[in-house]
């Protein structure tokens, strides 16, 4: 059962992200990211990591591509008609994407990367107690850190949105 | 059928991140550049995890964690950026976005 579910989740993934590459809409960009997230928690959860296919769906799939759809909204982007792309800035992008995907799978396939079955190791991400534990011991610091993080984002964000009168530099 | 390694593992979080990364090039409208920005996020994540699946401990997944978090972040300040941008200048098209060309 595991090896269909690795491949079916993986396909969608990749199907799902290609469509938000391509997708003119940026409704619907933001529809097929959703339908991405959701296939790479399921790839978490076949990889034991339940916790984090649960915060995945949560943060991401809940928050993110909510607020992103209100902005979308908001703005109300007619899609500025397609003016072709010039020669120089469509081919650039595909050079860069075949030399990343050649250099990744001759690494891949080349690589010594262990092929035993991944079951065979038994799985740490399933224990919640251990993320409780971790957090707050080995990785004390850096949680206090993003908790400060955060608090300078929502700073940020309350001053970005603020109206600034008399610093308007456009004609 | 063979069950999944961690070479099919690697090879789809690279292709993901591909994915993103091509979108980042191609695309003009700022949001969907930061859609795709997000995706190669998330396949980096993806990354993490099987390796931390693959050496049995759980310090990838606390990585993940910490990458959430900061991944929420930077969504509410790159879009409140975005919406400041549109009231400035109208367009949130990169190609219209020139005034330091000339």
């Amino acid at each position: 059962m595991a090896p269909f579910l690795f491949t079916f989740f993986s396909l969608f993934t990749i199907a799902t992200a290609v469509g938000v590459v391509v997708n003119k809409n940026a409704v619907n960009a933001a529809m097929c990211l959703l339908l991405s997230l959701v296939g790479v928690a399921g790839l978490f959860v076949q990889l034991d990591a339940y916790l984090l296919a649960f915060i995945l769906l949560l943060v991401y799939a809940g928050a993110v591509v909510a607020l992103f759809l209100f902005i979308i909204m908001l703005l109300d982007t007619h899609d500025s008609k397609a003016q072709g792309l010039n020669k120089l800035s469509g081919v650039a992008p595909l050079a860069a994407l075949g030399l990343l995907l050649a250099g990744v799978s001759t690494f891949v396939a080349k690589g010594k990367l262990a092929t035993s079955d991944l079951l065979t190791v038994p799985a740490a991400g399933a224990n919640l107690k251990l993320y409780a534990y971790q957090l707050f011991t080995t990785y004390l610091l850096p949680v206090q850190v993003i908790g400060f993080l955060l608090l300078i984002a929502m700073l940020g964000v309350i001053v970005l949105s603020k109206k600034h009168e008399g610093l308007d530099d456009t004609k | 059928m063979n069950p999944a390694t961690l070479n099919d593992y690697v090879l789809l979080s690279a292709l993901l991140f591909a994915i993103g990364f091509f979108g980042v090039l191609l695309r003009r409208n700022t949001l969907v550049v930061f859609m795709s920005l997000e995706l190669m996020l998330i396949a980096s994540t993806l990354a993490l995890v099987a390796f931390s699946r693959h050496n049995g401990t759980n310090d990838g997944n606390v990585f993940v964690f910490f990458i959430f978090t900061v991944a929420a972040a930077e969504v509410a300040v790159g879009l409140a950026l975005i919406v400041a941008l549109f009231r400035k200048r109208h367009t949130i098209q990169l190609n219209e976005l020139n005034s330091l060309k000339n």
